[in-house]
C-alpha cells in the first residue's frame, strides 16, 4: 500500500494501510511517542474500492485481517475515524489472548477501577478525566483480561471525545494533545485525547482489577449493590471474544465477579462521578 | 403411546460448575458454551450421574438427595428445567 | 516474494520460514489470514523456533482452531440428535467432515457453517424436524428467494439455530441443479461410511471429487488455495490405499468430474508437490498456468491482487450476533431492565 504507520498499543501491534497521507499523518501526530511492532497482530487497511475514488470524492473504506461485509465507507475527512474503527475491529474480532472486555480502565497502587456500560454511559469520558487527575489512564474502550493471572492490560489509545466531552478538555490541557475537530460524523462531533505521558510510558504495565463500576449518566446520585449472577451476563455481553476463548474465559470472568468488587453508579454530573469514584475506592478498594 | 422419555446427561467431568448467588453458572466442555441455570437444573445434572431416567425417577433421586421447599412445585419445576436442559442440549433423550 | 507463493513454501517446508525477516513474517500472517489458512499454518509450523510475536500469533490460531473444532462438532451433535429418529443417512461435508474423521484435513482448519448432504425424498422431514424439534429457523433474508433457492439451488434455503446464531446448509445435491457437471448424489449417500455416532461422511474419492467440484464451481476460484490444501491432505491420507487412485478415476466419471478432479490434482501438485496418480491428474493443460495466477494473487497485505474485489474473510454479521451466554428463559426477565 501506498503509504504504512505502525504503532503497539499495550501488548498489541498494528500495522496500517492507507491510500492516502492524510490520515496516517493524522494517526502519527496522535500516537507520537508510541513503540511501533516489527511483526503486527493486525493489520488495517484503509482504500479507495474504486481506484478513482482515491482522488475523486475520496471514499475510505476499511478493510484488515477481518472485515465487515456491510461497512460503509467513510469522507477522507473522517479517514481518522476510519483508522480507529479498524483497529476496534481487529480487536473485537482478532483478539485470542486476552480476554477483551468493553470498559475503560484507570489505576493507582497497582490496581485498577474498571468502567463498563453501554455507548454514552460516561466511562470513556470519567477515564480521561481521572487519568487528568492523579490516575494512571489504561484505555478507555478495551480492557485486556489475562487468561491465567486475572491481571488488566492496559490499552491506552487516545480517547474518542464527543460532543459536550471536548469541551471538558478543551481549555484544560496543552492543544497538542488534541487531535482535529471532525464535525458530523455519525456520532455528532469528535476529537481525540492523547493520552499523558505516563499512560504511554507504563502501558506494559499490568494492574490488578479492584473495583468494578457500571456507571449511568442523567441521574441524580446513587449507589446500588448488583448480584454476581448478574454481573457476570453484563460483563459477557460487554465482550466480544468471550465465547470464542472458551473456558479460559469462563475461568477468568467468574473468579473477576467473585473477587472484585462491584457497583453501580448513577451521577448527574461529572464531578458528582468522580467524587463517587474516589469515595467508593477508599471504601472497597484499599 | 409413546413411552416416557429417558434422559440422559454427560459426566460431571464434561462440565465446569460454580455457583453464584441462587444460579448455577455452567461451563459445558463438549459445546464450549456457558448456561445459567436455575434449581432444580443443577440436581437434575447430578441425578444423572447415577444413570439414565425417566422424569418419574429423576423426581425420587431429587426428593431422595435434596430438601426442596415444600411450597415449591417440584415436579412442574422439573419438567420446565429439563426441557430447558434438552435446549440447551446439556441433557437429551438416550 | 510479493505472491503467495510465500504462503505456499511455508505450508509445503515449514523449516523454510527460518531465513524471514520481521517484513516476511508480517506479509505471510497477512497471506495465511486472507486465504483463510493461518490455523493450518499455525499447525505446520508447530514445534519450530519463531520470532516472538509470529509464536504467540501462531498459538492464537490453533487456539481459534481448537474452538472452531469444538463448535463445528457440536452442531454436528445436535443435528444428530434432531434428525437419527428418521432413520435417515445423514452425511457431513467439507471441514465439519474432517473433523468429525481426525483427518488431516481437519487440522487447523477453519470452519464455517455445518453442511449436511441428505436423501432427496428425506428434505421435508428433515426441514420439519430441524424447525420443530431442534430450534431452527429460516434466515431471514428478503434477497433468498425461497422458490430459487429450492428447485435450482442444492439445499434448502438457509437456516439458522435460534439460540446459538449457527448457520445449517441442508443439501441434497453437491452442485446446483443446474450445473452442468450432475454428479450423482445417491451414490454418494450409498458410498458413504458411518462414523461411531452414526453420523456420515463420503467416501475418500468422493471427498476429493466434492471438494474438486467447489474448487472450480464459484469461476474464480476464491479460497482455491484452501481448498487444494485440503485435496492435498486428503491425498496424502488415502493416496497409499490400494485401489484408491482407480476408484478415484471411477468416481470422477460417473460423477461427470473427471477433468475438474484431473485439475484439481495437478494444481495440487503444482503448489503444494502432491503425490498424484498421472493417469488419473493427466498432462498440463492450457487453462491450468492461469489458475495457478490466479491462486497465487495474495499479496503481502493480504489482499487479494486480481479485478473483481473479493474478499474472503467476510464476518458474517450473525457471527456477531452470537450470544454469549444461555440464558435460561425464566431467568431473562430478571436482567432485561438496562
Amino acid at each position: 500500500m501506498r503509504h504504512e504507520f505502525r504503532v503497539t498499543v499495550g501488548p498489541t501491534g498494528f500495522r496500517i494501510g492507507s491510500d492516502w497521507k492524510q490520515p496516517l499523518d493524522r494517526l502519527a501526530a496522535l500516537y507520537r511517542g508510541y513503540p511501533a511492532p516489527e511483526i503486527p497482530d493486525f493489520t488495517v487497511r484503509l482504500f479507495a474500492r474504486r481506484h478513482w475514488r482515491r482522488i475523486v470524492r475520496p471514499s475510505v473504506t476499511i478493510g484488515g485481517d477481518y472485515m465487515l461485509p456491510d461497512a460503509a465507507p467513510l469522507s477522507l475527512a473522517h479517514g481518522l475515524l476510519g483508522a480507529e474503527m479498524g483497529m476496534n475491529l481487529q480487536m473485537a474480532l482478532g483478539q485470542r489472548r486476552y480476554l477483551l472486555l468493553h470498559a475503560s480502565a484507570v489505576e493507582r497502587d497497582g490496581k485498577a477501577v474498571l468502567m463498563t456500560g453501554e455507548s454514552g454511559a460516561g466511562k470513556s469520558t470519567l477515564s480521561a478525566l481521572l487519568g487528568e487527575r492523579g490516575w494512571r489512564f489504561m484505555g478507555d474502550e478495551f480492557a485486556l483480561i489475562d487468561l491465567e493471572t486475572g491481571a488488566l492490560h492496559a490499552f491506552p489509545r487516545p480517547v474518542s471525545l464527543k460532543n459536550e466531552a471536548i469541551g471538558l478538555f478543551e481549555s484544560d490541557v496543552e492543544p497538542c494533545r488534541l487531535g482535529p475537530r471532525m464535525c458530523d460524523t455519525p456520532k455528532g462531533d469528535i476529537r481525540h485525547l492523547r493520552p499523558p505521558d505516563d499512560a504511554v510510558e507504563r502501558m506494559a504495565v499490568p494492574a490488578k482489577p479492584a473495583l468494578l463500576l457500571f456507571p449511568r449518566f442523567g441521574h441524580a446520585p446513587d449507589v446500588r449493590d448488583i448480584g454476581e449472577a448478574e454481573v457476570f451476563v453484563r460483563l459477557t455481553q460487554a465482550s466480544t471474544n468471550y465465547v470464542a476463548l472458551g473456558e479460559a474465559a469462563f475461568h477468568a470472568l467468574s473468579t473477576l465477579v467473585q473477587t472484585v468488587p462491584t457497583r453501580a453508579i448513577d451521577y448527574p454530573d461529572t464531578q458528582s462521578a468522580i467524587d463517587t469514584v474516589e469515595r467508593l475506592w477508599a471504601e472497597l478498594a484499599e | 403411546m409413546a413411552a416416557d422419555p429417558v434422559y440422559r446427561a454427560d459426566p460431571p467431568e464434561a462440565r465446569r460448575v460454580i455457583a453464584l448467588d441462587g444460579v448455577a453458572l455452567i461451563f459445558h466442555r463438549p459445546s464450549g458454551l456457558t448456561h445459567i441455570v436455575a434449581p432444580p437444573a443443577p440436581q437434575i445434572l447430578d441425578a444423572l450421574t447415577e444413570g439414565d431416567a425417566g422424569a418419574e425417577a429423576l423426581l425420587d433421586r431429587l426428593e431422595r438427595d435434596y430438601e426442596f421447599d415444600d411450597s415449591q412445585d417440584l415436579e412442574a419445576a422439573l419438567e420446565a428445567r429439563l426441557a430447558e436442559l434438552e435446549t440447551a442440549g446439556l441433557v437429551w433423550r438416550a | 516474494m510479493s505472491d503467495a507463493r510465500l504462503l505456499i513454501r511455508a505450508l509445503t517446508d515449514p523449516a523454510s520460514t527460518a531465513v524471514l525477516d520481521a517484513d516476511g513474517w508480517t506479509a505471510l500472517i497477512a497471506m495465511a489470514r486472507g486465504e483463510m489458512l493461518m490455523g493450518s499454518l499455525a499447525h505446520r509450523l508447530d514445534g519450530l523456533a519463531l520470532p516472538e510475536t509470529a509464536a504467540r500469533l501462531c498459538a492464537d490460531a490453533l487456539r481459534s482452531a481448537d474452538h472452531g473444532r469444538r463448535q463445528a462438532l457440536w452442531e454436528a451433535e445436535m443435528t444428530r440428535r434432531v434428525l437419527s429418529p428418521l432413520g435417515e443417512p445423514v452425511v457431513l461435508l467439507k471441514g465439519t467432515a474432517y473433523v468429525a474423521a481426525g483427518l488431516s484435513a481437519g487440522v487447523g482448519r477453519s470452519i464455517g457453517d455445518l453442511d449436511i448432504l441428505v436423501r432427496r425424498d428425506a428434505l421435508d422431514a428433515v426441514e420439519r424436524a430441524l424447525i420443530d424439534q431442534g430450534g431452527w429457523e429460516w434466515v431471514k433474508e428478503d434477497e433468498y428467494d425461497d422458490a430459487y433457492y429450492r428447485d435450482h439451488m442444492h439445499e434448502l434455503p438457509p437456516l439458522i439455530h435460534k439460540d446459538r446464531d449457527r448457520m445449517i446448509d441442508v443439501h441434497h445435491t453437491v452442485l446446483p441443479l443446474t450445473a452442468k457437471p450432475t454428479p450423482d448424489a445417491e451414490s454418494m449417500i450409498a458410498e458413504s461410511a458411518a462414523l461411531e455416532d452414526g453420523l456420515r461422511i463420503l467416501s475418500p474419492p468422493d471427498m476429493i471429487c466434492h471438494a474438486a467440484a467447489h474448487l472450480f464451481a464459484d469461476g474464480d476460484l476464491a479460497g482455491g488455495l484452501r481448498n487444494l490444501w485440503d485435496i492435498d491432505r486428503l491425498c496424502r491420507d488415502f493416496g497409499g490405499r490400494d485401489g484408491f487412485w482407480t476408484a478415484l478415476g471411477e468416481r470422477a466419471d460417473r460423477h461427470q468430474l473427471a477433468g475438474p478432479v484431473a485439475r484439481a490434482l495437478r494444481l495440487a501438485e503444482t503448489l503444494y508437490d502432491t503425490p498424484v496418480d498421472g493417469d488419473i491428474a493427466g498432462r498440463g493443460r492450457a487453462g491450468d498456468t492461469l489458475c495457478v495466477r490466479r491462486l497465487l494473487a495474495r499479496d503481502g497485505w493480504g489482499r487479494e491482487a486480481h479485478k473483481g474485489l473479493r474478499l474472503a474473510f467476510y464476518i458474517r454479521s450473525h457471527w456477531l450476533r452470537m450470544p454469549p451466554v444461555m440464558l435460561a428463559k425464566h431467568l431473562w426477565t430478571k436482567w432485561r431492565k438496562d
